[in-house]
């Protein structure tokens, strides 16, 4: 299996697929991975990235595409297949499931980031997106590579579910928010982590609320 | 007029734009997006806004005339129009959708109406700004100037 950090090497530049709607947007994103000395491919619906990640049923397992993709940032709310769903589809493949997906939305609604982060989002970035917000997206990609990272992560997120299996004993696990005002239940595993960036994130659109 | 002048009245009005609330940070954002290798990136991308929204007033005007108006039909063209103004930094037009958006949910067909003027009023009047504005920097790249960087200090 490569490991991120070889394609890295090999390639040099992050191969970003943005997925959006939005004309506009994709513009914006795609400025914004460029300046930022990424490769962009930009698709205006899941079904479009589907087809160039080679998950086309029609097309069969490989498709048109000459370059590895290392990151996927993909629009939520789409006609059509939401980012939500994209990411699902995504997450559930074997081939595509290490590809690290990032959601953007105009919504920052905690349902909706949980449900997100849930199914595996690596990020969930309110838009409009900012340079900030897409130089902090590389650096986790960046190191996420070079540590092997995605083993890290999945482990975390399996225990995470353990605990919340497990006997309630733990607060964290008996804890649903109700407001968007209270702190999302994380064990403390997670929060040790990577997932610092999902608590930030979630500490920045309580501000912005 | 000399191209210091010409500089000079470009930030001004350029920053009346943000004072007035027209433009937010956004757009600002935009702007240092800008460099040698795109130097026409920002009006890509306002042209692109301007062909997006024309079409979305189009669909919205064509969705509120309808006998049954579809809410979600009209909802979901404003999200849109609400989204790609945000991504510009066109404030103004911005709120006008949040607004409007409220009173798709209610299914409230005057207020919606008059969303719809509202967001009108605030797309042609960004347009004219954004038009002066950009013919401003197109005058004094023409006159072998740069374009000064804006600084908010708000």
């Amino acid at each position: 299996m490569e490991v991120a950090g070889e394609v890295l090497a090999s390639e040099s530049q992050l191969h970003v697929l943005a997925v959006d709607d939005s004309h506009v947007d994709r513009k914006v994103i795609e400025k914004l991975l460029k300046i930022s000395s990424c490769k962009v491919t930009t698709v205006e619906s899941g079904a479009r990235a589907l087809q160039f990640l080679g998950l086309d049923e029609e097309k069969g397992s490989l498709g048109f595409n000459g370059l590895k993709v290392n990151l996927i940032m993909t629009d939520y709310s789409m006609p059509g297949m939401t980012g939500y769903e994209l990411l699902k589809k995504i997450k559930r493949s074997s081939a595509f499931r290490e590809i690290p997906v990032v959601i953007m939305s105009s919504e920052n609604i905690l349902t909706r980031i949980d449900s997100c982060l849930e199914e595996g989002a690596e990020e969930f970035l309110v838009k409009p997106v900012k340079l900030s917000d897409v130089k902090r997206v590389m650096n986790d990609c960046i190191m996420r590579g070079e540590t092997e990272g995605n083993n890290r992560r999945r482990v975390d997120k399996r225990k995470f579910e353990d605990d919340n299996h497990a006997s309630s004993s733990s607060s964290s696990s008996s804890s649903i928010p109700s407001s968007p005002s209270s702190p999302l239940p994380s064990s403390p595993s997670t929060a040790a982590t990577s997932s610092p960036l999902h608590s930030l994130k979630r500490a920045k659109l309580r501000d912005d609320n | 007029m000399e191209v210091g002048q010409m500089q000079r009245r470009l930030v001004d009005y350029t920053k009346s734009l943000f004072m007035e609330g027209f433009l937010d940070a956004q757009f600002l954002q935009l702007q240092q997006l800008q460099d040698e290798s795109n130097p026409d990136f920002v009006v890509e991308v306002v042209s692109l806004f301007f062909d997006d929204s024309e079409k979305l007033l189009n669909d919205l005007t064509m969705a509120l005339d309808q006998p049954n108006v579809d809410f979600k039909k009209v909802d979901a063209h404003v999200h849109q129009l609400k989204g790609s103004s945000s991504s510009i930094g066109a404030q103004r037009v911005k709120n006008a959708c949040i607004a409007f958006r409220s009173f798709c949910e209610e299914q409230n067909i005057d207020a919606t109406l008059r969303c719809l003027q509202q967001v009108k009023q605030e797309y042609y009047l960004v347009k004219n700004k954004l038009e002066t504005m950009l013919r401003l920097e197109q005058q004094i790249v023409a006159a072998g100037g740069s374009i000064p960087m804006i600084e908010l200090g708000f």
